[in-house]
């Protein structure tokens, strides 16, 4: 029942919005992992961040995405709540860190175990529109333990301009979306947060609406 | 539908549809006969312009309104994929969103066949009223060069490209060919244009025009390409337009010139911003400004050429 509802949230909205109204300018599509376990992390702009990862897959293979959001936002009011968790398909998580580490993760192990793939905002907000904040370590935690999953850097620009945080006139604008390389095994958080972030930096160099003089 | 086009648009549709077809077939045989190299670009580029000719053919033919709706589509995407590569102020997203909103107007204007209208809209009162929205924003760093992109990109894309679409709407001076023969023979003679000078410039091409611009772009190329379209417009013109030989010749020189400095305008926005193409909306052409570039600077001088000799 989620499955069709996912499927049709996709299908029906999400692609003919990105398709006709926002556009895509997308590089090394044939990079993005199709089976899990995998994790993607992105950078963090805009909502339509989630919906563009989503509108790159086969319609066969959306429901296998799993988005970890914030509880404390996505869980919020009972609409957002039910929407966020049955059709979308969060992995919702606090952000206090009140929690242990193991109890906050067991979802996430959970859909890897799956064979989900989880796609993960290491700002953990979407934060100024068009800037990168300080990743956060979650990720590292999430993975260190794993040997099967590994984690795929996308980057997308200009979708902060097109829905900031905060705003709810949405202006059209093509974005680019950049898919890198799956990232090499690392030792400590602090190894694999540089490595992620001079990744993102990378990425964001072959997007067509980023230069410099912004 | 077939029933709305007039007898020579459609004998110059079925040319075209020919043209694809060699096109295709050359790639084919190409593609045979040396399967160790990569024609991927070339096949991509060539089943686009079946995708680009079949949609505007269909639009022209179901109707008028269908064909302004199309083009007005098309406005839309080229000023989307112009904002996205410029650099544009956050502080601007309402004065964008104005912006986008004066494409349904201007092609209104253009349905209704209200050329005042049609004339002044952009290039007075968007011109008034982009800045006034951003006034009130009340962000002036970096003003004038905000107002100045904003209004340059509507002029280009919406201005410029609303006038192929007014060419449906002139009253029509030659009955066997109708305004769809003048868009037919702007979008021809432009994109033949961009193709023979390509083909003139790869067999001759020596002296460079302006190699910091485009380097591929030479003085053999130019002028092949000028003496080819200025030809075939002088003999085409009488059948798809109101015009007579000698002024089909004089339309040609005058795509022929224009569409080579589209081109060159659009390449050197492109090299400011460090980007090899604007957008990839079209596979093997790369975005819609790249396609566009050259009718950016021949619609408007077509439309008024044709709208002082006739109109």
């Amino acid at each position: 029942m989620n499955r069709i509802l996912k499927i049709l949230f996709v299908a029906l909205i999400v692609r003919p919005i990105i398709l006709i109204v926002l556009g895509l300018n997308i590089r090394d599509r044939n990079k993005l992992p199709m089976k899990g376990p995998v994790i993607i992390a992105a950078n963090h702009n805009s909502h339509l961040d989630t919906m563009v990862l989503f509108s790159l897959y086969p319609l066969s293979k959306v429901h296998k995405l799993r988005p970890i959001a914030a509880a404390d936002y996505f869980l919020s009011n009972r609409f957002i709540a039910w929407f966020s968790l049955n059709v979308i398909g969060i992995i919702p998580i606090s952000r206090s860190g009140a929690n242990k580490n193991e109890i906050m993760f067991s979802a996430c192990h959970e859909a890897l175990d799956k064979g989900d793939i989880i796609l993960l905002f290491p700002e953990g907000t979407r934060g100024e529109p068009e800037q990168t904040s300080k990743l956060k370590k979650g990720i590292y935690h999430l993975v260190k333990d794993r040997t099967d999953t590994q984690i795929t850097p996308v980057v997308t620009h200009g979708l902060g301009r097109t829905l900031p945080k905060g705003e709810a006139l949405f202006v059209p604008f093509n974005c680019d979306v950049v898919i890198g390389d799956k990232l090499p095994h690392t030792d400590s958080s602090n190894e694999l947060l540089s490595l992620l972030s001079e990744n993102f930096k990378n990425l964001l160099k072959d997007c067509l609406t980023y230069n410099q003089m912004e | 539908m077939i029933e709305n086009i007039p007898e020579n648009s459609f004998y110059a549709m079925a040319g075209v549809f020919v043209v694809l077809m060699i096109a295709t077939l050359i790639q084919f045989l190409l593609s045979v006969k040396n399967p160790e190299k990569d024609y991927t670009e070339l096949r991509q580029r060539i089943t686009s312009w079946w995708w680009i000719i079949g949609l505007l053919f269909l639009f022209l033919a179901i109707g008028t309104t269908a064909a302004i709706v199309f083009f007005a589509f098309i406005s839309f995407l080229a000023l989307k994929e112009f904002l996205s590569i410029v650099p544009t102020r956050q502080a601007d997203r309402n004065a964008v969103f104005w912006a986008y909103l004066s494409i349904p107007l201007q092609y209104y204007w253009v349905a209704m066949g209200w050329y005042g209208m049609f004339i002044i809209f952009i290039p007075v009162y968007m011109f008034l009223l982009v800045p006034m929205r951003m006034v009130l924003k009340g962000e002036t760093d970096g003003f004038i060069k905000a107002a100045g992109t904003l209004h340059w990109s509507l002029m280009m894309t919406v201005f410029s490209v609303s006038h192929i679409a007014y060419l449906l709407v002139l009253p029509e001076k030659n009955i066997s060919a109708g305004g769809m023969g003048l868009v037919l023979f702007l979008l021809f003679m432009t994109q033949f244009n961009d193709v023979s000078q390509y083909v003139w410039g790869k067999l001759f091409g020596k002296h460079k025009i302006i190699p910091r611009v485009s380097p591929n772009k030479t003085w053999e190329g130019f002028l092949g390409g000028l003496v080819t379209i200025t030809v075939v417009a002088g003999v085409v013109a009488p059948y798809l337009t109101p015009m007579d030989q000698l002024q089909g010749y004089i339309a040609g020189i005058l795509i022929s010139i224009s569409g080579f400095i589209g081109d060159v305008v659009i390449s050197s926005v492109k090299r400011d911003l460090q980007i090899k193409d604007s957008g990839n909306l079209i596979p093997g052409h790369g975005g819609i400004l790249d396609r566009l570039d050259s009718l950016i600077y021949t619609a408007p001088l077509f439309f008024h050429y044709i709208y002082y000799l006739y109109y």
